[in-house]
């Protein structure tokens, strides 16, 4: 049961923990979202006050 | 600007909630007094009223004064609570600190600075007061005020939940006054970083639902699409306190009304669960709470986007992944399985890159305006506790692996580590984060005096570096004097023969700990200063909107 539990445990969270990372990875370097980073870097310079809209 | 009109129940009914649940636990509070089984319950319990009386009062008797007036007005950023949490932060953080240089001199000077008729003084109960005080109380404020101006400003939105923000701030007050005077009364439940005990604990459990409930508020009704990098890592602090916070501290009463309570894990599960928790507490607390800190005021500071956006979620999404696995370096030749011994080393390794990247991105976006590291003292300040921190990552990582740690664990070495973590990159980016915002707050152009900043810098810098290098000298020496042999296979030396080799060490760590706690008092007048409106602290100009204009980038005023 321990053998069993514990090498499910570590091949499991080895591949959970690649795929979180490659997501991590293509959501960052994906070129389209480059824009969406670019706006939202910028936003804390642009901060007039609360918006009301 | 429209001032927008509320229907007065949102704000009255914050006002009423937090009322009832307050006196909720003020009457619990009074029925544990009345029934107390030790001394020092009925010392903290009769704390507790009167800070609960106290609040319940002032809050009628402000809430009595608002007619006719919102306050909670959505069309206004909630900004006289961040100043309270600013000057609170400043006065926690001299508190702290003095004890630091007390128990400093404590090691140093036994004979002069042990009163052994004043139990409250031992150093026992003043090195948790240091700690939690530093770190919860100065740390912990600094978070909470500057969490609530950037969340603000960053979804350009009012601070969600009208009185509950105020909750969170008091209420955490009173919690660090409860496990302040509980150290000093000798109550702990002897888990380090974690010390206050169960009553305590529940507390703090409630005052930190409410915060996350009120930052989740806030980001739930932004007015931007993206969320800003700075609110994920604060997101990432309060949601992994919350977590390691409860675990850590399930523990059953002995009595309800008692202090003394009993955990649910036993020996090393129990130290297992306890250095997950300290080192998520400084991967949590003191790295993903104040690096939030960088990515809003260095760039809102040098009026430049942060270097790489992208770099930021790499390398927060690895930091969050790797860090809660580092823990069990603290537990090298302990009865913790190898394996988990070497898991969590491998992870402390691995967290050199994750660090290294937030330190790299925050320099970075000095890029092209590199100038402002001789002109403004304090984008310096900032700077430098990034190099702080790219130090101690390197350190730490380092401390990890275990056959260093065979030297370095229990050592000097470890407080001259925490130290360049904790003064260099904790206290310098607070320290930066403050400077930035009672001019902002108080809409002031400049700070009173600019020149009192490069003293604070240079003192207190100068103060890093004799407490670092003492602490790094002592510990090494130390550690080889614990592991030397002599030629018939029997210890070289005693324990106090090592003991009393650090003696000049102590003296130089004193020194440092002095020097930093006096730049922290140049600061407090110079901020004090700053909101009163002296020296160089003249009002903005109500015309250019001072959201937008961060000083000291003075522009243009009509008349040049």
């Amino acid at each position: 049961m321990y053998e069993a539990l514990s090498s499910f445990a570590q091949t499991g969270g080895l591949v959970y923990f690649v795929l979180m990372f490659a997501g991590a990875l293509v959501y960052a370097l994906w070129p389209s979202n480059q824009d969406t980073f670019d706006r939202a870097a910028n936003s804390p310079l642009e901060d007039k006050g609360p918006s009301n809209d | 600007m429209t001032s927008r009109t509320i229907s007065s129940n949102s704000g009255g009914g914050s006002i009423a909630s937090v009322s009832a649940l307050v006196a909720v636990f003020g009457v619990l509070a009074l029925i544990i007094a009345g029934r107390t089984i030790d001394h020092a319950m009925g010392i903290q319990a009769m704390t507790f009223i009167v800070l609960v009386t106290a609040f319940l009062v002032g809050t009628g008797m402000w809430a009595g004064n608002l007619i006719n007036r919102n306050p909670f007005d959505e069309s206004r950023y909630e900004d006289t609570l961040v100043k309270f949490g600013v000057f609170a932060s400043v006065f926690w953080g001299i508190a702290g600190l003095l004890v630091g240089v007390i128990i400093a001199l404590q090691l140093t000077f036994p004979n002069i600075f042990y009163f052994p008729e004043f139990g409250w003084t031992n150093f026992g109960r003043l090195r948790p007061l240091h700690t939690s005080a530093v770190i919860f109380a100065f740390g912990g404020n600094v978070l909470l005020a500057t969490s609530f101006y950037v969340v603000q400003r960053t979804c350009r939105t009012r601070i969600a939940g009208g009185m509950w923000p105020w909750f969170v701030f008091w209420g955490y007050q009173f919690f660090i006054v409860l496990a302040a005077t509980g150290y000093l009364l000798g109550v702990t439940q002897s888990k380090e970083y974690a010390e206050p005990e169960w009553y305590v604990d529940l507390w703090l459990t409630i005052v930190w639902v409410a915060y996350l409930l009120v930052f989740l508020g806030t980001l739930w009704k932004r007015k931007e699409p993206h969320i800003y990098v700075a609110n994920w890592f604060y997101l990432s602090f309060i949601v992994t306190i919350a977590m390691l916070h409860i675990v850590n501290n399930l523990s059953i009463p002995v009595s309800w009304t008692g202090t003394k309570s009993v955990q649910v894990f036993a020996g090393v599960q129990d130290a297992m669960t306890q250095w997950w928790y300290g080192h998520n507490a400084v991967g949590f607390f003191l790295t993903t709470g104040f690096l939030a800190i960088m990515y809003y005021f260095i760039p809102k500071r040098v009026n430049r986007p942060v270097y790489s956006y992208r770099l930021s979620i790499v390398h927060f999404w690895s930091l969050i992944f790797i860090y809660i696995w580092a823990g069990p370096h603290h537990l090298h030749y302990t009865a913790l399985p190898q394996w988990a011994q070497t898991l969590g080393m491998t992870f402390s390794i691995m967290l050199w890159m994750p660090s290294w990247g937030g330190m790299i991105n925050g320099v970075m976006t000095l890029s092209g305006a590199w100038d402002k590291l001789r002109t403004d003292p304090v984008v310096r300040m900032m700077v430098v506790s990034l190099a702080f921190y790219g130090m101690a990552t390197f350190e730490g990582p380092l401390m990890s692996v275990r056959a260093v740690n065979s030297l370095s664990h229990y050592t000097e070495w470890g407080i001259g580590h925490v130290h360049s973590g904790a003064l260099g990159w904790v206290g310098y980016i607070s320290f930066g984060a403050l400077y930035c915002l009672v001019p902002w707050l108080y809409k002031k152009k400049a700070l009173f005096s600019k020149s009192l900043v490069e003293w604070h810098f240079w003192i207190s810098t100068i103060g890093i570096l004799f407490y670092m290098i003492s602490m790094w000298f002592a510990g090494i020496m130390e550690g080889l004097m614990w592991r030397a042999y002599n030629e018939y296979g029997f210890l070289e030396y005693s324990f106090v023969e090592t003991v009393e080799a650090k003696h000049i060490s102590y003296m130089i760590r004193a020194l440092g700990g002095g020097l930093y706690f006096s730049g922290a008092l140049i600061m407090a007048y110079n901020l004090v200063r700053t909101a009163l409106g002296h020296g160089a602290a003249e009002p903005v100009d109500s015309k250019p909107d001072p959201y937008a204009t961060p000083e000291p980038r003075t522009t243009l005023v009509p008349a040049e």
